[in-house]
């Protein structure tokens, strides 16, 4: 048993919880990440570690309520455990000093985004770092990410916070001012494709973080598979990042597809509905 | 003594069309009063060829000589000497291929040989009746590590545990079991009987950590600086796909990702479950397997209307065990043999709508003694699926391995090691079942396992001499 040991409500979908989980506190780095179970009859979550806290045993983790799993694991308190945590998955990211780096996070993809900027800042990278999200309640960790930013630009779909407009448009101007030698994007897909083709169009690489359906997590079932220069990948053991110019992002977007049915009926009986006549 | 029946005591089952709609078990076991009638049936040969037939060498006429006078306790302690696991060995083992095909009694020409597998179990189930017994053994000989929680670890920590060593088993999905939990279905094995296995060799003294992916949680340096000697048992489980166009579509699954949705995570109760697995109309699965097999079942048990199984050679060639195959048939599974598929076929929204198929003719035999699968020209032909399961077979799982880069591998990717010994080129680590034979049978696992609890127990003893 994993014992939440803190947990905070960043806004009304948004939640972040510290989980003790020693053995991962001590060996999880930027990019990767865990599967976690809420109970016995719970499904395998990927999520992200954010951050760690190696002398406590802690792990960070920040997720949003998008269906019936999410919104159980919202619901637990601090002092109640989750029945299963497994990790560091994945491939760490690759730190190095490449001089100036741009690291663009959408969404709840900002808490993914945000251990690959404090890893980058730590070996002397020039950062810049651009956040969006839909309005000022749903951009997270902005203060965090300012501390380990040497440039910081908000965008927000309604400008409620910073300018309004989407990542890209900021992108554009980053470009314009600025030689950029590598970029990240994390958040939802299309915003990495279309992060992915701003920074194709300035000649910048940029590397996604994606987040197929998963279920073991460690390169045994191949549901996570994505088509990366027209290969098969596993995105649990072969990423989670990829170069975003190599990925075939209709193919992605379509297998995020797969259980939406499913997903509504879990959802709809969770809410105290019935399934519209699906089940 | 009764006359010997020209045939085995047939075991009862569940008929067909109530079996294919639930996903309880099939076979339904022996009476005891079965079992004895089956037992009498043992020549009790001396120098029994099933024993030498045998993977892990069970005194095959010992325990059924206790079976016929009633005795499951005294059956029970001889299994016990040679298994860690009899009534999984019972269910799943190729026994047609292993003991019962050496039985002299099915080599007269009239008799089938004896059920020995049936037996097996009628003792193993009534074992896993009887309250757990808690061994302590001796902890003292020193720590061992296991990787991986399957048919071959189990086996090697049981008799590790047995000969008085201190076993910690490091598993990375949050159940342990390996293939025995996540790949074969419950109506072939069911799940409380692997639990209640593991139960068992738990109470000896066994640890089991699941949720540790070694390599990544924690890593081979602090394993070998931690336990005395180490035995890699991780399994075969990378899935190989086609590659053929259209793979990527919603409905293509890997069977190991169809069965483990099933099996580990219980989607056959979805919504009671959180994990879902497609329902479909027209499933098609690729391969001739059991694992083909496990997954064609499965599917018609969600409700299926139409599952066929493609096979590109001939139904002679299919590796699939005969019971397994003939089980599928009653339950509705079609074939379509010597086919194979070229492409999946988009319905327009990103979802598999049908595959197109090749006719194969089958020419000389390869080096595997198989005849070779030809594609015939102008034979496509096209198959309606919402789903389609690829059965095809697994590569060596890397997570482990590319953290280990010492370790030597063979030109396929599995780990070299000894075959008589499960040495591998790193002193202390040995290695075993899937990963160094690629995928095999539960039962060779468990042999292997033996093997390397033997093997390590020497290992320390000579370590500790010397040093």
């Amino acid at each position: 048993m994993f014992k939440i040991v803190e947990r905070r409500e960043l806004n009304s979908i948004e939640f972040e919880i510290f989980v003790e989980a020693p053995r991962i506190a001590q060996k999880a780095q930027a990019g990767q990440f865990v599967i976690l179970r809420i109970d016995h009859n719970g499904e395998r979550i990927p999520l992200t570690v954010v951050d760690t806290e190696p002398d406590k045993g802690l792990v960070r983790l920040i997720f949003q309520v998008i269906g019936k799993s999410t919104a159980a694991l919202a619901k637990l308190q601090t002092g109640d455990s989750l029945s299963d945590l497994v990790g560091p998955l994945g491939k760490a990211t690759e730190i190095e000093n490449y001089g100036t780096v741009l690291l663009v996070g959408g969404g709840v993809g900002i808490a993914a985004l945000f251990p690959i900027i404090k890893a980058l800042k730590a070996v002397g990278n020039k950062v810049i770092t651009i956040l969006g999200a839909k309005n000022k309640e749903l951009l997270i960790l902005a203060d965090e990410c300012r501390k380990y930013s040497d440039e910081l630009y908000l965008m927000t779909d309604d400008g409620t916070l910073g300018q309004k407009g989407l990542v890209t448009d900021a992108m554009k101007f980053v470009f314009a001012k600025e030689k950029i030698d590598t970029a990240w994007a994390v958040g939802p897909s299309p915003m990495m494709k279309f992060s992915t083709l701003a920074a194709k169009k300035a000649g910048v690489p940029i590397y996604v973080s994606l987040n197929p359906i998963m279920v073991d997590g460690t390169g045994m079932c191949g549901g996570c598979r994505v088509t990366v220069d027209k290969k098969i990948k596993f995105a649990c053991v072969d990423g989670p990042e990829f170069l975003g110019a190599g990925v075939d992002w209709d193919d992605f977007s379509n297998r995020m597809k797969q259980y939406r049915d499913e997903e509504q009926i879990a959802d709809t009986i969770y809410k105290g509905g019935m399934p519209n006549g699906k089940a | 003594m009764a006359k010997r029946s020209y045939t085995k005591t047939p075991m009862r089952e569940l008929a067909p069309e109530i079996r294919n709609r639930s996903f309880s078990e099939v076979a339904l076991g022996y009476s005891l009063e079965e079992g004895q009638l089956e037992a009498s049936r043992c020549l009790q040969c001396k120098n029994a060829p099933c024993i030498q037939n045998c993977p892990v060498m069970i005194d095959i006429p010992g325990f059924i000589k206790h079976i016929e006078v009633g005795d499951l306790k005294s059956a029970h302690e001889v299994l016990s000497k040679y298994t860690n696991l009899p009534a999984i060995c019972g269910r799943v083992c190729p026994q047609e291929k292993q003991c019962e095909m050496t039985c002299r009694l099915g080599r007269s020409k009239k008799f089938e040989p004896v059920a020995i597998g049936n037996l097996e179990r009628l003792v193993a189930d009534w074992a896993c009746q009887q309250p757990i017994e808690m061994i302590s053994n001796s902890k003292d000989k020193g720590k061992v590590a296991i990787i991986g929680s399957g048919p071959s670890g189990l086996t090697a920590a049981g008799d590790l545990a047995k000969l008085g060593y201190d076993v910690t088993i490091f598993e990375a999905l949050h159940v342990p079991g390996g293939v025995l939990t996540y790949g074969i279905p419950e109506f072939r094995l069911p799940k409380k009987i692997v639990e209640k296995e593991i139960e068992i060799i738990t109470a000896q003294g066994v640890t089991i950590e699941t949720n540790v992916v070694v390599g990544k949680t924690i890593t081979m340096e602090e394993i070998q600086a931690e336990f005395a000697a180490c035995y890699l048992s991780v399994g075969a489980g990378a899935p190989n796909f086609m590659n053929l166009p259209g793979t990527s579509l919603n409905g293509v699954y890997s069977s190991s990702e169809y069965l483990t949705r099933i099996n580990l995570m219980k989607a056959y109760d979805f919504p009671n479950y959180d994990t879902p697995v497609l329902t479909s109309k027209n499933v098609v699965v690729i391969g001739g397997g059991n694992v083909a097999m496990d997954a064609a079942r499965s599917a018609k048990r969600l409700g299926a209307k139409n599952v066929a199984v493609i096979y590109r050679r001939s139904k002679e060639e299919l590796p699939a065990r005969k019971e397994e195959y003939e089980h599928s048939v009653e339950e509705g599974i079609n074939y379509h043999w010597q086919t194979n598929p070229v492409e999946y076929i988009n319905d327009g929204t990103g979802k598999l709508k049908a595959i197109k198929c090749v006719k194969i003719k089958l020419g000389e035999a390869d080096e595997s003694g198989r005849r070779r699968p030809i594609v015939i020209p102008n034979s496509e032909f096209i198959i309606t699926a919402d789903t389609a399961i690829e059965a095809i077979g697994q590569g060596a799982n890397r997570v482990l391995l590319d953290t280990f880069p010492d370790l030597r591998l063979n030109r396929w990717g599995y780990i070299e090691a000894n075959r008589e010994t499960g040495e591998t080129n790193i002193p202390g680590i040995f290695a075993g079942g899937d990963i160094v034979t690629g995928a095999a049978t539960v039962i060779l696992a468990m042999g292997a396992g033996k093997v390397a609890a033997t093997q390590i127990d020497s290992y320390i003893q000579n370590q500790k001499v010397h040093v």
